[in-house]
């Protein structure tokens, strides 16, 4: 943080806001109504680790090289993710939501912002065990498309597996997770039957529109990424998605509350983060 | 004038903040906005417990919530706490930074940049070095920099790693920060 002080912090708001602007016209990506805080912050870890001074230098490097934009893209697309994370969301799940998709012979899951999958799997994993794999087609989409791919492998560290594990029996799974996965050196391949009815897809929830009509809404730790502005935005466009009487299932730190779709939902489980849309306003 | 204090500590920590935080009066004028690191447990039972002790108003900070006077504020168990230069705080969920998730050096950093010379950060407690760098950046930006005395400290690692690395100004020891605190809050800070 060296060209940046006290004296010149207005400087760096201001090239912050260039380099935003460049890239939207260059390549599209919209993050200008992201968390200004998390963005500074990734891209100053970015400008020590390039050994780079100020942004300035860095925007030209962003905007003349692809390659260099690509990796750049991988610091400001935060792809940290669990399976079962947050294991009482799921335990909820199951509870307030499964006994109403037993009545359906069919129905459609977006999962936006998928990352790297482990989400996917394990809502998949939940449907297994409820009998209602089968009745489901899945979107899962994400603007990044190398995590698409890993996420389309279905593989992940073995290492990982103690606390997903774990994770799983306490968002009360049924069997072992290891039934869902063969074993292969350090990592693990999750069984092709659980991918097999879902499609992943690249989507940008900024600057695409609704991508499907489903019945239920995954759309977890992303929101916490934007600001109040474009929250909102991307909100109604989930709405939007949304058949009447659909799911919509946020983040445990995300909410309606400062949103123009609030009166739009009933909460179903307030905690977790679980909300029904209405019928018909 | 200071607008805003931020606090990191860990092991030892709910002792320290037990002592501190309920000596700040209810005229307190700064918001205090504090990641203790406690693993992936829950806030609920130590935040119960707080707002009873303290006349300020205890809570887990909200994304997109504003930063108000009058509250004390604890980011989530797993999640990284940032101050926005509207002061709003933001949540994130980024990796974890020197082993910790929420990390103090992720909150002392966007503090910074948010209050610039108007902030104050307190290091307590704590076994790890999480805390040192963002107490350099405070000071850097011309903030007040106080760490408790490690030698009278729960776990003295993290005041001495924040001594050693950010050179703040203040040592103090536990029970002399309270007193400190209320005078920096209420003093008039030469403006430049
Ligand atoms: C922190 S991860 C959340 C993963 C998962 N839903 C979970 O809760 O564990 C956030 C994801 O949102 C994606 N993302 C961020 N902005 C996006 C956008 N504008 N459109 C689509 N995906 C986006 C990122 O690439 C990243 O994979």
């Amino acid at each position: 943080m060296s060209a940046y002080s006290d004296a010149n912090a207005d400087l760096l708001t201001i090239e912050l806001q260039l380099l935003l602007e460049g890239i939207f016209q260059k390549y599209g990506y919209d993050f200008r109504n992201y968390s200004k805080a998390h963005i500074r912050r990734r891209v100053l870890n970015r400008l020590s680790l390039c050994r780079l001074e100020t942004v300035s230098e860095l925007q030209n490097k962003v905007l003349r090289d692809p390659d260099f934009f690509r990796d750049f893209l991988e610091d400001l697309s935060i792809n940290v993710t669990e399976m079962f994370r947050d294991p009482d969301f799921y335990r909820s799940f199951r509870e307030n939501i499964v006994p109403k998709l037993k009545t359906y012979t069919y129905f459609k899951v977006w999962h936006a912002g998928c990352a790297t999958g482990e989400e996917v799997y394990s809502l998949a994993i939940l449907l297994q065990e409820e009998g209602l794999l089968e009745r489901c087609q899945f979107y899962a989409t994400d603007f990044n498309r190398k995590v698409l791919e890993i996420a389309k492998e279905g593989v992940y560290q073995k290492a990982d597996m103690e606390l997903y594990e774990r994770n799983y029996q306490l968002s009360g799974g049924k069997g072992k997770l290891s039934d869902y996965y063969n074993s292969m050196y350090g990592s693990v391949m999750f069984k092709k039957e659980l991918s097999k009815r879902i499609v992943f897809a690249d989507h940008n929830l900024v600057t695409d529109g609704v991508f499907a009509e489903v019945n239920l809404v995954m759309c977890r730790n992303v929101l916490i990424y934007f600001d109040k502005m474009l929250q909102d935005k991307v909100l109604n466009l989930l709405t939007e998605s949304l058949v009447p009487a659909g799911y919509l299932c946020l983040g445990s730190k995300e909410s309606l509350k400062f949103s123009t779709v609030e009166n739009r939902f009933v909460a179903l489980d307030d905690k977790q983060k679980i909300f029904k849309k209405k019928l018909n306003v | 004038m200071y607008k805003a204090i931020v606090v990191g500590t860990s092991y030892g920590g709910l002792e320290a903040l037990k002592l501190i935080l309920p000596q700040l009066p209810e005229d307190f004028p700064l918001p205090v906005i504090v990641v203790l690191h406690i693993g992936e447990h829950k806030n609920d039972t130590f935040i119960r417990l707080l707002n009873e002790l303290c006349t300020l108003q205890v809570k887990e900070a909200e994304s997109k919530e504003p930063v108000l006077p009058g509250h004390i504020y604890f980011a989530p168990p797993n999640y990284h706490l940032l101050v926005e230069d509207d002061r709003t705080f933001s949540l994130s969920t980024d990796e974890k930074l020197n082993y910790s998730r929420p990390s103090i050096d992720i909150l002392f950093e966007s503090a910074a940049w948010a209050y610039q010379h108007e902030l104050i950060g307190l290091i307590l407690t704590g076994a790890n070095s999480d805390g040192a760098e963002g107490l350099k950046t405070i000071k850097s930006f011309g903030g007040k920099t106080i760490v408790q005395d490690p030698c009278h400290a729960i776990a003295p690692i993290m005041p001495r790693f924040a001594l050693k690395i950010a050179q703040p100004e203040i040592r103090l020891s536990l029970e002399a920060i309270p007193a400190r605190l209320v005078e920096l809050a209420s003093s008039k800070k030469a403006v430049e």
